[in-house]
């Protein structure tokens, strides 16, 4: 008797610890998109949105827009959501990806201590850049293949810099998302690139703020493409492209537009209906 | 530090369903994994340390390293397997609880094996050479001794507990760390410092140790009262 009860009783804590994941029937599909969709808080109050109008839940894996990519790639996702046109356009000449839309902008600004010790605050993001190279200023770089990593190379390059023969201790490569550099550069009072909506909802700011924005090349377009189904065939095709037309509808947009902070718009809707 | 202090035991105050949905899938994830892993790792430890076999040494010095296997390596090793590119890719585990779960029971399973081999072979050194007279196959043998010891198997698998729950490298890679399907307390508490929000990623710590607190006092219990009962 004595035995039964204590495997009757062990039996029913093992069924509630391996019980099923909750509503495991539920339409879903896997986004790869970045941390500062993610970090920004967008999916937060735009994906409940689309799963109230549609039933299908959206599991967003956030990373750096090459690592999404690469898990796109692998048909980890069904939809990659990221920024950074280049790599979105060797994705589809992969032939990883289907077509591209664009879904909307925001920008980058270069955040510094309010002191701004070597003089780059300004509309002109190289001129930035190079002051603060000639005065070796700390700088903290994402170094992680993401999408606000490659725009940040390309400034410096646009600068005419080469960071190769220039980059000391001053030039700081943490290799994280968006939210690490800004608490990195936020500690050591340094200069980085972000992109404004991390940094508006971004919490821990210390001595740091805008120095540098409104440089027409700071400029931060986000796409969204389905994962080739030819590829890899599980990609749930019907439900990853309703979130996708729902992305570039009218409706999307304009729930794009609601995201705001303190009245602060965070990003700005330009989708082109039919046109990838 | 004071007044994040101060602010995180306000947020905790308010704690929502959302965290508590979180704490619980850490806690199932966890368990499972620890379940998983004594259900391999005992029997395994417990034969390792009464059998006699050629490279036994060998094994117990790779079982006791493999206590300190790296969880982002594991993670990765997982991923690579579940991936859809990889080859248990059809079964599409990558993202999800089960991966979770897949990816803490092949950390923990080597340590509850170290574990209960040292805690047998001590048994054995006391009860060996009786339990040999009697003939007994190495089966039955490694049972009784488990039986025996069983109460010291408590702290093992408390260790393994505490290892799986707090290590974030193996959940965040197999996991991704999907907003209300499988982030656990400790890529929160990640995201949340990376969000520069400390208080809450404070808060969010304080839930955590509580949590393996709760635990462990709940096993102290279960054993002084299963020592009164069946000891």
């Amino acid at each position: 008797m004595d035995r039964l009860r204590r495997s009757l009783l062990s039996l029913a804590l093992a069924s509630v610890i391996l019980g099923p994941a909750a509503a495991a029937d539920q339409a879903s599909i896997t986004v790869a998109s970045t941390t500062s969709t993610e970090q920004s808080g967008l999916f937060r109050y735009l994906l409940p949105k689309f799963t109230e109008r549609t039933g299908i839940a959206v599991k967003v894996v956030a990373l750096g827009t090459g690592q999404a990519l690469d898990v796109g790639r692998r048909g980890d996702a069904d939809v990659v959501f990221v920024h950074d046109k280049a790599a979105e356009e060797t994705f589809l000449a992969e032939g990883a990806g289907v077509k591209r839309h664009d879904v909307m902008y925001n920008d980058f600004v270069i955040i510094g201590p309010k002191a701004d010790p070597a003089g780059a605050a300004g509309q002109d993001v190289t001129r930035a850049l190079r002051k603060i190279a000639e005065a070796k200023a700390p700088f903290v770089s994402r170094g992680d293949r993401s999408g606000t990593h490659a725009a940040e190379l390309r400034y410096w390059k646009d600068a005419g810099i080469d960071l190769g023969a220039v980059r000391g201790e001053w030039y700081r490569d943490v290799g994280q998302g968006m939210g690490p550099a800004l608490n990195t550069a936020s500690a050591s009072n340094a200069y980085l690139l972000s992109d404004r909506g991390t940094w508006l909802s971004f919490k821990n700011r210390g001595d740091l703020a805008v120095l540098v924005q409104g440089d027409k090349r700071l400029f931060n377009q986000y796409g969204v493409m389905l994962v080739n189904p030819a590829k890899h065939p599980q990609v749930k095709v019907k439900e990853g492209q309703a979130f996708i037309d729902w992305l570039i509808s009218p409706e999307g947009q304009r729930d794009i537009v609601g995201y705001r902070i303190e009245g602060e718009q965070l990003f700005f809707p330009n989708a082109v209906p039919g046109k990838s | 530090m004071l007044d994040t202090l101060a602010d995180s035991v306000a947020r905790l105050a308010r704690l929502d369903h959302e965290v508590l949905a979180i704490a619980w899938l850490s806690l199932r994830v966890s368990l499972t994994a620890v379940l998983i892993g004594a259900v391999a790792g005992v029997p395994l430890g417990a034969l390792v340390a009464v059998v006699r076999f050629p490279g036994r040494q060998v094994l117990v010095g790779l079982l006791n390293a493999s206590m300190g296997l790296p969880p982002v390596i594991v993670g990765l090793v997982i991923y690579l397997l579940l991936s859809r590119s990889g080859p248990l890719g059809p079964f599409g585990l990558l993202f999800t609880p089960s991966a979770m779960v897949t990816a803490q029971a092949v950390l923990v399973t080597p340590l509850i094996a170290a574990l209960t081999r040292q805690i047998v072979a001590d048994a054995e050194a006391h009860l060996g050479d009786q339990l040999r007279s009697l003939r007994l196959s190495p089966w039955r043998r490694a049972g009784l001794l488990v039986f025996d010891v069983r109460f010291s198997l408590v702290t093992a698998i408390l260790a393994a507990f505490g290892r799986a729950i707090s290590e974030i490298g193996a959940v965040l890679v197999v996991g991704g760390n999907i907003d209300g399907f499988t982030r656990t307390l400790t890529t929160a508490i990640s995201l949340e410092t990376q969000k520069g929000d400390l208080a809450l990623a404070l808060a969010l710590g304080l839930v955590l140790m509580g949590l393996v607190l709760v635990v462990n006092a709940a096993a102290t219990v279960l054993r002084a009262y299963a020592v009164r009962a069946y000891g």
